[in-house]
């Protein structure tokens, strides 16, 4: 493993070169500075050397021109810094339509992923070259980060929330998988391996892979044991709202707002029922705080979700 | 050496050796008791050099273990004790009490003319409540340590750490009313207590930098206070403000640890700008250039300082438009603090420089703080610090800010301002010399750091993959180097206490009240008030020549 002295790390997905040459426009705007700054200081200290001891030089007292260049020459440059950073950024924050879904949860101090059809790693992540992957990541304790430099990507996962980010690679390879946020003993600990397969390969490693049920069938396994069923019906209305397609829809509260029911309002849902309550219901809804794992929590939302496709494809 | 350290023939001899601050009386009472700001200014010295030396060995440890990949000189949970312990007393300990409570202590009643600060018998208190603090962290670090960073995140420290976080909090939340007290004792001496003549646009900009500085202590300090209070009660009796499956929200308390610690960065730094720029004229012989920008853009640091604390917290799930913000006031900050950069730079033009030791400081700092200022416009960058954040990056960054800028300000301010407290000069050719070594030793620890960091090494790693370990290696080789430059100073500092050359009055022929003070000066500064006729740094030619 010994690569010598590298001193740039790979560039393996879509965003990498975008980061990087922003990276390089700011190497270059601080090293004119610095070289301006460090030459004026060496030639004015050779030049000006003091020579007697009671030399007194005349007193300068500045210059209303040179303040206002030196302040926004360098203001409109931080601006060009910042609209540039900004694109990279919001490209890096929004996933592109159709990405492939994957759930990790982070854990002191291993990383757990499921992929929707039921392969689970721990550790490691297999995904194939060229297609977006998007993360929707979760903890079971305390905060942690994903970090994949070889992506430049980065994204804690916060207790009591989602957070989401994506990429594409684009170089078959194996890329280091980190821990980003201390999380405590093991904290170095907490790593893994990405490995961006050859899409003929990758197929040959989801068949490969040892997999039992899908997300969305451990999900619906869950919603049996946990008694969801009793309330939630999947096609008639019962003591809760019906949750077919209930995934992406505008949902009306008691309140008379409306919000939209994406992952972390399922999961907001289900764990503490009370804070967004359905207009047309009553609380009646127990909490599940505590009773499901991080992992079982995204295995139901999956089969919350996936109630919507299954109505697709029967009226397809 | 240098004629300019020759004393003056008014200088006083060894043989009729006047009473002043030192010699005015004597025995551990007359210490410990005192209300003489000096005198308590060099309590605060000792102190906080202690702490110096205490985070300084874990910085040790750090360093060897990070010389192999693999985590083998300690286990997990002593390596992440030594970095916590590390930036808890560097930080809390001796940095953000250094330049103010030591130097800002003992100069600025001398600065405006003053006989001491406003409010002495609150100053001595200022120093008890550090020392309980100290205590209290010594305590914690006997006890076994802490193992949180000194980042403190919840949920990690509310609810998963077995270390002593308790502990530590209380010791960061008594030291914590040291600084809101400096601060208050400052701002009051600084509106009141100014000589006749001595208006706000003549003060020394060491003072200005004070003012700003302390501002933020008293504004800022007590949301730290009110953050470790939240920590320490949902720790202890199980309240839920960080914690989620309670209706609590952990990135709330990063919110509340930044909106201080930010601010608190410049309560670093700041005071070491105002060292600069009463080096950079002294041994340029020139007033200053830009005064009135130098002295307003520490109080716009001060005020943006306030604003930008969400520029830690751009891949923790904060909103996008959040993140803009907190970007484009990052970026605003660097304005104010390049302006600085540039007048030092301009008042060395047609100046008249000597090379003296404080010189040599105030070079390395301007060098090294460019170099930390231009790396923090990388992280205040959105598309890069996703890949920056929580890396090497970072750390390199803030060390070439508060060891590169704020330490080498404070040595340098030490050095400059030695004669004044000792009355006795040091030995140049060793001052130069250990100038020398911490900057290559600093740039040889930290700069391979920025390497690491854009290579992906994360922060707070115990043990690392093997393609990193070249970079590494050098870092603790520039540490071991950079330990010996600290070490030189303390050597020869402590020795000419006792043996240096008798300091004159005003070994640099620098302006400024405490030059006209006998070196070192009577209990009570001055005989009569001064009256100020002049701006600052007024160098003018002496008639006779
Ligand atoms: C005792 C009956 C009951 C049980 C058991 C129950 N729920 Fe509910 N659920 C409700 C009621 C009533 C509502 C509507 C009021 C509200 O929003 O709290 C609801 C609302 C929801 C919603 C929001 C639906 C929408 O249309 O916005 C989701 C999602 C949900 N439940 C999921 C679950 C899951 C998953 C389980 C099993 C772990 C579960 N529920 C168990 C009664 C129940
Ligand atoms: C030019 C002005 C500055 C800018 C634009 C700037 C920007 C930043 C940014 C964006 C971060 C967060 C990086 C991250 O965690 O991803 C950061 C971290 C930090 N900066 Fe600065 N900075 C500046 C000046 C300073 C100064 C003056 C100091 C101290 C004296 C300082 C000390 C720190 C510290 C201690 C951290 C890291 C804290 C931690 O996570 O432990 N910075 N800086
Ligand atoms: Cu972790
Ligand atoms: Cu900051």
């Amino acid at each position: 493993m010994w690569t010598g002295f590298p001193l740039f790390p790979e560039a393996a997905s879509t965003i990498a070169s975008g980061v990087d040459l922003l990276y390089l426009f700011l190497v270059v705007v601080s090293v004119v500075f610095s070289v301006g700054i460090f030459g004026a200081i060496f030639y004015f200290a050779l030049r000006y050397q003091r020579k007697t001891q009671d030399e007194v030089p005349e007193p300068i007292h500045g210059s209303m021109i040179l303040e206002i260049t030196w302040s926004v020459v360098p203001f409109l440059i931080l601006m060009v810094m910042f609209g540039w950073g900004t694109a990279v950024f919001f490209r890096n924050f929004h996933p592109p339509e159709g990405a492939t879904e994957i759930f990790v949860t982070g854990k002191q101090w291993m990383w757990k992923l499921q992929h929707p059809e039921g392969q689970r790693e721990i550790n490691e992540l297999h995904v194939p070259v060229g297609r977006a992957v998007k993360l929707t990541m979760a903890t079971e304790d305390v905060i942690h980060s994903f970090y994949i430099p070889a992506f430049r990507v980065k994204k804690d996962v916060v207790p009591g929330m989602y957070t989401t980010m994506w990429f594409e690679p684009t170089k078959v390879g194996k890329y280091h998988l980190f821990c980003a946020e201390y999380c405590g003993n093991q904290h170095s600990g907490m790593i893994g391996t990405v490995y961006v397969m050859a899409p003929p390969d990758y197929e040959a490693w989801l068949a490969g892979a040892p997999r039992g049920e899908t997300m969305s069938q451990a999900g619906e396994r869950l919603f049996q044991r946990l008694g969801c069923h009793t309330c939630h019906a999947a096609d008639r209305p019962g003591r809760g709202p019906v949750l077919e397609k209930v995934f992406g829809s505008t949902v009306l509260l008691a309140d008379g707002k409306k919000v939209v029911a994406d992952e972390m309002y399922l999961r907001e849902s289900i764990l503490r029922p009370g804070a967004k309550v359905v207009a047309g219901f009553k609380t009646q809804m127990p909490t599940f705080q505590g009773q499901i794992s991080e992992e079982g929590l995204m295995q139901i939302i999956a089969y919350i979700k996936s109630l919507e496709s299954k109505e697709r494809t029967t009226t397809q | 050496m240098n004629a300019a350290l020759a004393p003056p023939p008014s200088a006083p001899t060894p043989s009729e050796t006047p009473t002043h601050y030192l010699n005015a009386s004597y025995g551990f009472r007359s210490w410990l008791l005192t209300l003489d700001h000096k005198r308590i200014a060099l309590l605060y010295l000792a102190s906080i050099t202690l702490f110096f030396f205490i985070g300084g060995f874990y910085a040790v440890l750090v360093r060897l273990e990070l010389v192999t990949p693999a985590g083998d000189l300690m286990s997990a949970e002593n390596y992440n004790t030594a970095f916590t312990l590390h930036g808890v007393v560097m930080i809390f300990f001796f940095l953000i009490p250094s330049i103010p409570a030591v130097l800002g202590n003992f100069l600025i009643p001398i600065m405006i003319g003053a006989r001491d600060l406003a409010f002495p018998k609150l100053n001595l208190l200022s120093w008890y409540i550090y020392m309980v603090g100290g205590m209290v962290a010594a305590y914690a670090l006997f006890t076994g340590g802490v193992d949180t960073g000194w980042t403190l995140y919840a949920p990690y420290s509310s609810t998963y750490s077995n270390s002593n976080v308790t502990a530590t909090a209380i010791a960061a939340f008594i030291t914590g009313f040291s600084s809101i007290l400096t601060g208050l004792n400052f701002v009051v001496t600084i509106h009141k207590m100014r000589a006749p003549g001595l208006t706000w646009f003549r003060l020394p900009l060491f003072v200005w930098a004070h003012y700003a500085t302390s501002v933020i202590q008293v504004l800022g300090t007590p949301v730290l206070a009110i953050t470790l209070v939240l920590l320490i009660l949902e720790r202890s009796f199980g309240f839920g403000f960080f914690d989620p499956a309670r209706g609590g929200d952990p990135v709330l308390f990063q919110h509340l640890f930044w909106f201080y610690s930010h601010p608190a960065v410049y309560i670093m730094i700041l005071p070491s700008m105002g060292v600069i720029s009463e080096l950079v004229t002294c041994f340029s012989r020139k007033k200053v250039f830009g005064y009135g920008f130098i002295a307003m853009s520490s109080v716009a640091i001060a005020v943006l300082g306030f604003l930008v604390w969400g520029h830690h917290m751009f891949v923790s799930g904060q909103s996008v438009y959040a993140g803009m913000v907190f970007s484009i006031l990052s970026f605003m900050v660097g304005i104010p603090s390049a302006i600085k950069v540039f007048n030092w730079t301009a008042t060395m033009y047609k100046g008249s420089i000597s090379y003296s030791t404080p010189m040599i400081y105030a070079f390395g700092f301007i060098g090294l703080f460019t170099i930390g200022g231009l790396t923090g416009l990388f992280l205040a960058n959105l598309g890069l610090d996703i890949h920056l954040h929580d890396t090497y990056f970072v750390v390199a960054h803030f060390h070439y800010i508060m060891v590169g800028g704020a330490v080498m300000g404070y040595l340098g301010g030490i050095h400059y301002w030695w004669p004044k407290m000792t009355g006795r000069l040091y030995p140049e050719g060793w001052a130069r010399f250990s100038a020398l070594v911490l900057f290559v030793g600093f740039n040889l620890t930290f700069f391979p750091q920025f390497l690491l960091g854009y290579m992906g090494m994360p922060r707070r790693y115990h043990a690392y993959p093997e393609e990193f370990q070249v970079l590494n290696v050098m870092s603790s080789a520039g540490a071991s180097i950079l330990g010996v430059g600290y070490l030189i100073p303390m050597i020869y500092l402590f020795w000419s206490m006792r043996y240096g050359r008798l300091a004159p009055e005003n070994p640099w022929g620098a302006k400024g009240l405490e030059w006209t003070t006998p070196s070192p000066p009577t209990t009570f500064n001055f005989d009569e008030t001064p009256v100020v006729t002049e701006e600052a740094y007024e160098y003018v030619k002496e008639e006779k020549h």
